[in-house]
C-alpha cells in the first residue's frame, strides 16, 4: 500500500524533499516505515531514538499501524518558542 | 480583524488581535497576561543573524489546543491564545505570542508560563538558526505529548 511521508527540518534536508510517496507492507507500523526510510537515507538513522511520529496529523506511537493513503510524519526534536 | 486563538502565522504577530480573540472567550477575566518570545541577537556564544522557523501546521494548531486543555485542567477558568511565526524572523522580532486570560492574576501568569513551556516541549515547530559563520537546526525536546514527567516539569515552572 502507498502512504505519504512528511518530513521536517533536518530530516527534510536529508531526504531532499518535504514529502515522499512510498510503498510499504500492508501491515506496516510506524517503526517499520521509519526503518525503511532510514535504510534509504542512512543519515537519518541517528535520529531513531529522538524522533516523534504522527499519522494524519495526530501524534502516534511507533507501534501504531498505518492504512493505505495515510499521511505519516516523522518529527526531529522540536525547538519552537 | 478576527483571528483564531491558535495559529501558525507567516507575517508579524499582533498581540492586539490575539487579545481581542481571547478576551471574548472568558466571561469575566480579571487578568490577561501578554507574552512575546523575541529572537535574541546572541545564542550559545553565537551572533545570530536571523531565524527561520518551520512547522507542521495542522499538528501544531492541535498541539496549541491541547496545551489549553491541559492548562484548563490546572486552572479551570483560564483561556489561552497562541500564535507562532514561521519563515524568516529577524533579531528583535517576536516568534511567538501568548495571551492568557483568567479570573485572577495568579492563574493568568501561571497559564501563560505553562503554555510557553509546553510549546517548547510538544509543538511541532523547528528553528533554523543563521548565525555569523554558519547555520544550524536547533533540536530541543523529543515531542512526547503523553510524557507525564515533562508535563509535571512545565507545571512546576508555571507555579515557581
Amino acid at each position: 500500500m502507498r502512504v505519504t511521508i512528511r518530513l521536517f527540518a533536518r530530516l527534510r534536508e536529508i531526504a531532499g524533499a518535504a514529502e515522499l510517496e512510498r510503498d510499504v507492507p500492508p501491515d506496516a507500523t510506524l517503526a517499520g516505515i521509519w526503518e525503511q526510510l532510514a535504510a534509504e537515507f542512512p543519515a537519518m538513522a541517528p535520529y531513531r531514538d529522538s524522533i516523534s511520529a504522527a499519522v494524519n496529523a495526530d501524534y502516534a506511537r511507533m507501534t501504531a499501524r498505518v492504512s493505505e493513503g495515510d499521511e505519516v510524519a516523522f518529527l526531529p526534536p522540536v525547538s519552537g518558542g | 480583524m478576527q483571528v483564531p486563538p491558535f495559529a501558525i502565522v507567516s507575517g508579524p504577530l499582533s498581540l492586539d488581535a490575539l487579545h481581542a480573540a481571547i478576551a471574548r472567550r472568558v466571561e469575566t477575566p480579571g487578568a490577561i497576561v501578554h507574552f512575546l518570545g523575541i529572537v535574541r541577537g546572541r545564542n550559545m556564544g553565537r551572533t545570530v543573524r536571523f531565524l527561520e522557523y518551520e512547522a507542521y501546521e495542522t499538528l501544531a494548531v492541535k498541539a496549541f489546543a491541547r496545551i489549553e486543555d491541559e492548562a484548563r485542567e490546572l486552572w479551570a477558568d483560564a483561556r489561552l491564545g497562541i500564535h507562532h511565526r514561521v519563515g524568516r524572523v529577524a533579531v528583535g522580532e517576536a516568534s511567538i505570542a501568548i495571551v492568557a486570560a483568567a479570573p485572577h492574576r495568579a492563574e493568568a501568569y501561571a497559564a501563560s508560563r505553562y503554555a510557553i513551556e509546553r510549546v517548547k516541549q510538544i509543538a511541532p515547530i523547528w528553528k533554523h538558526e543563521h548565525f555569523d559563520g554558519g547555520e544550524v537546526w536547533v533540536e530541543g525536546a523529543s515531542a512526547r505529548p503523553d510524557d507525564e514527567e515533562a508535563r509535571a516539569e512545565a507545571r512546576r515552572r508555571a507555579c515557581a
